[in-house]
Parts: C-alpha cells; structure tokens; sequence
C-alpha cells in the first residue's frame, strides 16, 4: 500500500442549487491515510462538498474519483458499491431514532453481510466499545448526550470497516473537551484503522490538531481560496482573508465587530 | 420653539438660523419624550436647515426605542444632507450607533416583494403543480418497483418493521374505529328509520344500514380515521427522520429509504385494512341494530335475518377490496408527504397538514371513481 496514492480526487467540481452555482471548480486531491479537512466560514458550501463526495446530491459538473474511478459518471449500483468504502458521520450525528444503539450498528452490517447474529453481536460490542461506549448497546439515542450520540454515529459510521471516514462537523454543539477528545479518537483511529479522513469544520482547535491536508473554500468567490496544511498555510500564506480565518480575525487588524457575520 | 410638560422632555432650540439644537432631559424610557419626536422631524424637514445637535446632561436614561429614534434622526439628516453632530448624546447611544452603521445595509438582502401579473402566476403554478404531479408518479413507481422487489424477495426490508406498524395501527386503533362507526351505524339507521316511518316501511332499515356499511360507510370511515391516525403519523415520522438527516445515512449506507422505510408502512396497511373494515362493518351494523330494536320495535330476529339477506358477497367484498385501496392511498400519502418534507420543525407540520389533506381528498375522489365502475359494470 503506497502512503502517497491518491485515494479520493476531486475533479473540477461545480456545485449548484438549480441555477445558483454554490461553488466552482474545486480541485482537489485526498492522500491514502491523511486527514483532509475543508474548512471555511459558514455557508461557504463544506457541507454541501460533503454532500457531493457521498452522493447525496449530484455535481453541476465535474467528477469525484475514488481509486481513480469515477463515482459520478456510473450508475447507481456502481454508486452503491463505492459508497460501501464510505463510513459517514453526520452533523446531527443522524442516529435512526426509533432503533438502540446496537441496532444503528448492526443494520449496515445485516445489510451487507450474512454473519451469524452472535458474530453481529460480538462486533457490536467491539465498535462500541472502540468508541468507549461499551455497556450502552441498548440505549436509545434519544437516551444519550450530545457527545454520545457523536461517539454512536462514529461506531455506526465504522461498521463496515470503510477505507475512508466523512465528518460533517464533528466538533458542533460539544463543549471543548469532549470535543478534543473527538478528534483524538479521529487521530487514534485513522492511525490504527489505515482510514482516510475527510473532515469539514471550521474549529480552528480542530483544524490544526488533525489536519495533514485542506482546502479553504470562499463564499464571495465561489471557489476554493487556498490549499496545503494549515499550520504551514498560517506561515506561509499571504492571503489577507486566509489568514483573518486562520487567526480569527487578528491578523486583519479590523476589530471583531466589524468584520462581517 | 415648543415643549411638552412632562418629566422627560424634549426641546428643539434654533440657536442661528438653520443650526439646530435638540435638548433632551428627563428619563428617555419614558413615553413624554417620544411623544415630542415629530417636533425634530418637523424641524429637520423645514427648509434651511444646516446642523443637527444634541444635549443630554440631563438625560437619566435611555433604551433601545430611544436609540432608535436618534438612529431615524440621523438617516434623515443624511438623506437631506444636514450635518449630524453626535457629540451631545450619551456615551453607550454614540457607540450602539456607529455599531448599528460599522456594516452598511446590504440592498439586496430585502427580500424583494415580486409582484406579479396574474398570467404569470397562473403559469407559475400550473408549472408547480405539474411537477408535483410528476413528483407523485416517480413517488408511486419507485413504491411499486419496491413491491415487485418484496415479491421476488429481495428487498431490503424487515417483516419486523412491517408488524410492529401493523399493531401500531391495527389492534390499537380498534377502540376509534369502533366508536366511529357504532356511531355512524346509529345514525344511518335513525335518519333512515325517520323517513322509512312514514310508508310503514321501518323493517327497512336493517336493509339500509347493511347496504349502506358494507358498501360504503365502512371502509371509507376507516379510511378517513387511519389518514387522520396513521398517515399524519407516518408522514411527521418520515419528516422528522429527514429533519435529522437519518434518511440520508440510510442513503449513504446504500439502503433505500423507499424499500427499508415505506414499504413497510405500505404492506402493513394493506394486510390490516381487511381486517378493520369488516371489523367496522360488524360495529357499524350493531349501531343500527341498537336503534332499531330499542326504537322501532323490530325484534332481534328479523332485524338479523334482514341484514344477513341485504348483504351479498359481493357487496362485502366490494367493500373489503375498496377498504385495502384507501390503506394504500393512507400509507402513500402519509409517506409521499413525509419523505417531500423540507428541514425544519415548520416543514415536518406542514407534510403532516398536506398527508392528511392529500389522503382525504384520494379517499374520496376514488370513491367517487369506484361508484361510477360499480354502476357501469352493474355490480
């Protein structure tokens, strides 16, 4: 396995809702074993470049490619058996709410695979326990704190042992620590799991602990401003707005109540 | 030039023609000062006008409706180009203003009011509604692909699902369902026996009540309370479950919504629905029954007989099959409803509104369809 293949690239992608373009002509590509991160200020479009990599909503123009294949130009079984690679954590944490924890775990898995319900049961109580919710196989969600129901949605996104793991925002709605925490779990588990990672947020906590890789994605010009690491993007850059991001506004000199919401 | 009597006042001083000198004292909560703000606007609006100041030594406090009114001061001053002198106000109501200015009005972010012509509305929603209809057909194909799947036996679909809403909306709503159409089966027979009185023809009410149930009111009271019951309740389900994007993790995970979360729904009013009908038929033809033995003395016996002879098997089973078409049109509408749903708490109540809406109107309008097909084809 070569740590320097590409594993997800994105081709000139164009995002739209109907007519009005979201963002253009995204280029981008996703190293095996990296954490990648798309970040931007709110209602920059991350969320939406999410959508587009899972297949959620279809590009304007333009392609994803995973291992060099394409997932836009196929159909829908192609789609489907790509997206088996895929685990996704989703910003709500987006746990089926009428099925325990174990249940969320283990529908992807009877889905996909004819193990016996001992064996189903056992690799429940190993993807929880991963994500230390070890005890809580019968909780509902709706029985479980904001950040529980994060660590469940990342179990559940880690049942089929996927080559790359999504984050919409994994850092939302938690307070600092348990959201350090998350991401610490993030780091551990692409280190022991091989996964790739793709992560949109716009913590800046987050971003510099566990980005190898980003791309910084601009509402006002509708395209993607800047691409690299972010600590050496920090360094290097001399893009005034890049950095204003970066740094929270300091670097700009502009006083924080001036700068727009 | 004038002041109004009151703790908190307000006075417009000229000191040199056009140099204008607002004089605020008093607590600015109050509503005195407000009541005199037309007398700056009027001093403002006067011809020659070149400055606008303040003092508010006196001034003891102020809020936002204060501040308000010295920000309208200030956008008058400007759009006649008089000079707006901020200098005499308090400290907090000089910094809420320049916050209030640091980020100019975005123009277009009003949302516009469009006003349209009545063609172009009438074309606007002929569109929108043709591509709801197309909507409904992708909707009802993709359903009865997904049945076709569940014949041959590979669709991703759990029979555990299926029960669990069949008793959801089964056994657990016997006790409506019942008191429904006791009732409906009590007036049929009162209204009917009222009329039927008058030629001594009140042995027919048993006739009435069982042609008319078996037929008709049966399964489309059933109908109607299960939209009401069961369709407003899939449709906030589904809407919920778009709400908390666990629809899209379905999708991402390659299951179909469709298949693991409608189908169920769908097979589980058809199976019950047979059930309830006649269960209402049975209540329903009790009801007259009631009424006919303590009112209109007909005994037991030949109230039964009567009712056994009305009902052809036919009939029944017109009823029955009509029952499990409006379980279909229930479970579509409630699930179509909620898998349209929009993102929010607001959109989840409108599919519920829409669910029933649409499940009613189907309901009837079918009903409709159903009779003239009966009598074209003389069932």
């Amino acid at each position: 396995m070569n740590a320097n293949e590409t594993k997800i690239q994105i081709q000139n992608l164009t995002m739209a809702y109907g007519s009005y373009v979201v963002m253009r002509d995204i280029n981008a590509e996703v190293k095996r074993g990296s954490v990648f991160v798309v970040m931007g200020n709110s209602g920059s479009g991350k969320s939406t470049l999410l959508r587009h990599m899972i297949g959620l909503q279809r590009p304007a123009h333009g392609d994803v490619l995973y291992d060099g294949q394409s997932f836009w130009n196929t159909d829908d079984e192609g789609r489907r058996t790509q997206l088996r690679k895929c685990g996704v954590l989703f910003q709500s944490s987006a746990l089926w709410s009428s099925m325990t924890l174990a249940e969320n775990v283990a529908l992807p898995l009877v889905e996909y695979t004819d193990w016996s319900p001992t064996d189903l049961k056992d690799i429940v109580r190993l993807k929880l326990s991963l994500v230390g919710l070890s005890g809580f196989e019968d909780y509902y969600p709706a029985e479980l704190s904001g950040g529980m129901r994060k660590r469940a949605g990342l179990a559940r996104a880690m049942a089929l042992d996927p080559e790359i793991l999504f984050f919409d925002e994994p850092s939302a709605g938690l307070d600092p620590l348990t959201s350090r925490n998350l991401d610490k779990l993030i780091l551990e588990l692409r280190d022991s799991l091989g996964a790739t990672v793709v992560v949109v947020t716009h913590e800046l906590a987050s971003i510099f602990m566990i980005a190898d890789d980003s791309i910084f994605l601009d509402a006002e010009t509708k395209t993607m401003r800047a691409r690299g690491n972010p600590a050496e993007l920090l360094k290097h850059s001399t893009d005034a707005k890049l950095k204003a991001f970066l740094t929270r506004g300091e670097f700009s000199g502009e006083p924080a109540t001036q700068t727009k919401l | 030039m004038t002041a109004t009597p009151s703790s908190a006042s307000l006075v417009v001083d000229q000191e040199s023609p056009g140099v204008l000198l607002v004089r605020l004292s008093g607590n600015g909560r109050e509503q005195g000062i407000r009541a005199s703000e037309m007398l700056v606007q009027a001093a403002l609006s006067a011809p020659g006008a070149k400055s606008l100041s303040f003092e508010s030594a006196n001034l003891s406090g102020w809020d936002s409706r204060f501040v308000a009114f010295i920000r309208s001061c200030s956008e008058l001053c400007r759009s006649r180009q008089i000079e707006f002198r901020d200098g005499g106000l308090p400290e907090g109501v000089r910094r809420l203003l320049r916050l209030a200015e640091a980020v100019p009005e975005k123009k277009d972010a009003h949302h516009a009011a469009v006003k349209s012509r009545l063609l172009q509305t009438m074309g606007e929603h002929a569109l929108k509604g043709w591509a709801g209809a197309l909507e409904m057909f992708t909707f009802l194909g993709e359903n009865l692909a997904a049945l076709g799947k569940l014949f041959r036996g590979h669709a991703q679909f759990r029979w555990s699902d299926a029960l669990l809403v069949m008793q959801e909306c089964g056994p657990q709503a016997l006790g409506i369902v019942a008191m429904i159409n006791f009732l409906v089966g009590l007036i049929l027979a009162f209204v009917g026996a009222v009329q039927l009185m008058k030629f001594g023809a009140s042995i027919y009410v048993a006739d009435l009540v069982a042609i008319a149930t078996v037929r008709e009111m049966g399964c489309i009271m059933t109908g109607i309370i299960l939209c009401g019951r069961t369709g407003a309740a899939f449709a906030a389900q589904l809407g919920t479950m778009t709400v908390n994007e666990e629809i899209n993790a379905l999708q991402t995970f390659g299951i179909s919504p469709i298949e693991f979360l409608v189908l169920p729904r769908m097979v589980a009013l058809l199976l019950v629905m047979p059930f309830l009908c006649a269960f209402a038929d049975l209540i329903s033809i009790a009801g007259g029954f009631f009424v006919s033995v303590s009112m209109l003395d007909i005994t037991p016996t030949v109230y039964l007989t009567r009712t056994i002879d009305a009902i052809h098997l036919t009939s029944f089973l017109l009823g029955i099959g009509k029952g499990c078409f409006f379980g279909f049109l229930v479970a579509y509408a409630g699930c179509f409803r909620g898998m349209q749903s929009g993102s929010s708490a607001a959109a989840v109540g409108e599919a519920t509104t829409r669910a029933v809406v649409t499940g009613i109107t189907a309901i009837i309008a079918s009903d409709g369809i159903f009779a003239v097909l009966c009598n074209a084809l003389g069932i």
